[in-house]
């Protein structure tokens, strides 16, 4: 399992697709998404990743946080959250992820907090027909009708759909389709939706259920701590590198003269 | 300018590429050769009407085209940049006091004229170019 990444949604808009179709689509941001530190097995239990993305004035870091980021060689992030992967998959810390990281046309899975509604009732929250408009409904035309039976059970069943708090919890979107990427600018662009509002930090990872294709760098396409230059595992994800079916196993890829980063990251 | 502005911007540059817009608006009656996919084939079809709605800007900007056909009032929408469109020519232009003609949904027959706007020379030969180019 590769590691997922943090982007910040910086709202929607249309392509236009090659056949002329047109797209909806959704641009997340990277925002300087660097890996702050490892979790190992011997040390921690479980293996992760812990990544920090956004930036953070470091006199509104507390000084705990201070020393964690110091540590890391990072600057101060405003979220930082933890994507198991497995032992091989580790990152070194301080490496800033690049959007490479994923490749056109795959699928991912999106996960963020949705905007909140407050309190709705029962119409807007579980898609309820309410009661009819005339025939004697009085002032209750949008209620949910009846909670339950007679005497027998006599109670209102636990987990009755009614009215309540809308929004504002955690979703995950199944199955978006990268449309296009941009390293220079450290962008992620999805088809569709993305749920939270925008400006808001998602977590991004490999689809659960749609198989990643054989291209995507692993452990992760990344510039590696203190250098600007993009290193990466392996080659640029491309349609060629498909054609030629390249082991891609990170062990496998000193033999490509280009790819010197391997060594120093292993 | 922010980065929504700037993808938005380069993708309506792209697609202004692909094929010239000739200046129309409100109340002329313009003819859109679309392209239709029928299996492997491709045709090009022709939608002809009076542009009765511009809305949105850059790549966002569409136009609302009405005519009768068969009787039966019809409005598309179509995406100024769409590459569905082959190309816009505008056949005629009309004088008309507001943006949106909405208006006309109600009007049948004479009321739905629409004065045909005169043109000095120079600004007729200008206004035309843009859609000769598209036909090209």
């Amino acid at each position: 399992m590769r590691t997922g990444v943090i982007a910040k949604k910086l709202g929607m808009t249309r392509f236009f697709d090659a056949s002329g179709q047109h797209v909806p689509v959704t641009v997340l941001s990277l925002d300087g998404c660097q890996v702050t530190a490892q979790r190992t097995a011997e040390r921690d239990g479980y293996v992760a990743l812990q990544l920090g993305a956004g930036p953070k004035k470091a006199k509104n870091t507390s000084q705990a946080m201070r020393g964690h980021f110091a540590k890391a060689l990072v600057e101060p992030k405003r979220v930082l959250q933890e994507f198991r992967v497995d032992p091989a998959n580790l990152i070194e810390v301080g490496a800033e992820i690049t959007a490479d990281h994923y490749v056109e046309g795959q699928h991912v899975d999106i996960q963020g907090q949705t905007i909140g509604k407050g309190f709705q009732g029962a119409m807007k929250r579980w898609n309820f027909g309410g009661l009819r408009a005339t025939h004697g409904v009085s002032v209750s035309h949008r209620s949910h009708g009846s909670t339950g039976q007679r005497q027998d059970p006599g109670k209102v069943f636990k987990g009755k759909k009614m009215a309540g708090h809308l929004g504002q919890e955690t979703i995950t979107t199944q199955n978006l389709q990268i449309v296009r990427v941009d390293v220079e600018r450290g962008l992620i662009i999805v088809k569709g939706a993305v749920p939270g509002s925008e400006g808001s930090y998602v977590r991004i990872r490999d689809s659960l259920k749609k198989k990643a294709p054989e291209v995507v760098p692993t452990p992760g396409a990344f510039r590696a701590a203190g250098s600007s230059a993009p290193t990466q595992t392996e080659d640029a994800p491309s349609v060629e590198a498909e054609a030629t079916g390249l082991g891609l196993g990170a062990d496998e890829a000193p033999d490509a003269a280009a790819d010197t980063s391997t060594g120093e990251q292993q | 300018m922010n980065i929504l502005q700037q993808l938005e911007r380069e993708e309506a540059d792209r697609l202004g590429a692909l094929r010239g817009t000739p200046d129309f608006q409100a109340g002329d009656t313009v003819r859109v050769n679309v392209r239709i996919k029928e299996g492997e084939r491709e045709r090009v079809q022709a939608y002809e009407g009076v542009v009765i709605a511009r809305a949105g800007h850059g790549v966002q900007e569409n136009f609302t085209v009405r005519k009768i056909s068969f009787g039966e009032g019809v409005e598309r929408v179509f995406p100024v940049l769409s590459p569905m469109i082959e190309s816009i020519e505008v056949k005629r232009r009309g004088v008309v006091r507001r943006a949106k003609l909405y208006y006309l949904r109600e009007r049948r027959g004479k009321s739905a004229r629409i004065a045909e706007r005169q043109m000095g020379r120079a600004a007729k030969d200008e206004s035309n170019a843009p859609s000769d180019n598209a036909q090209e």
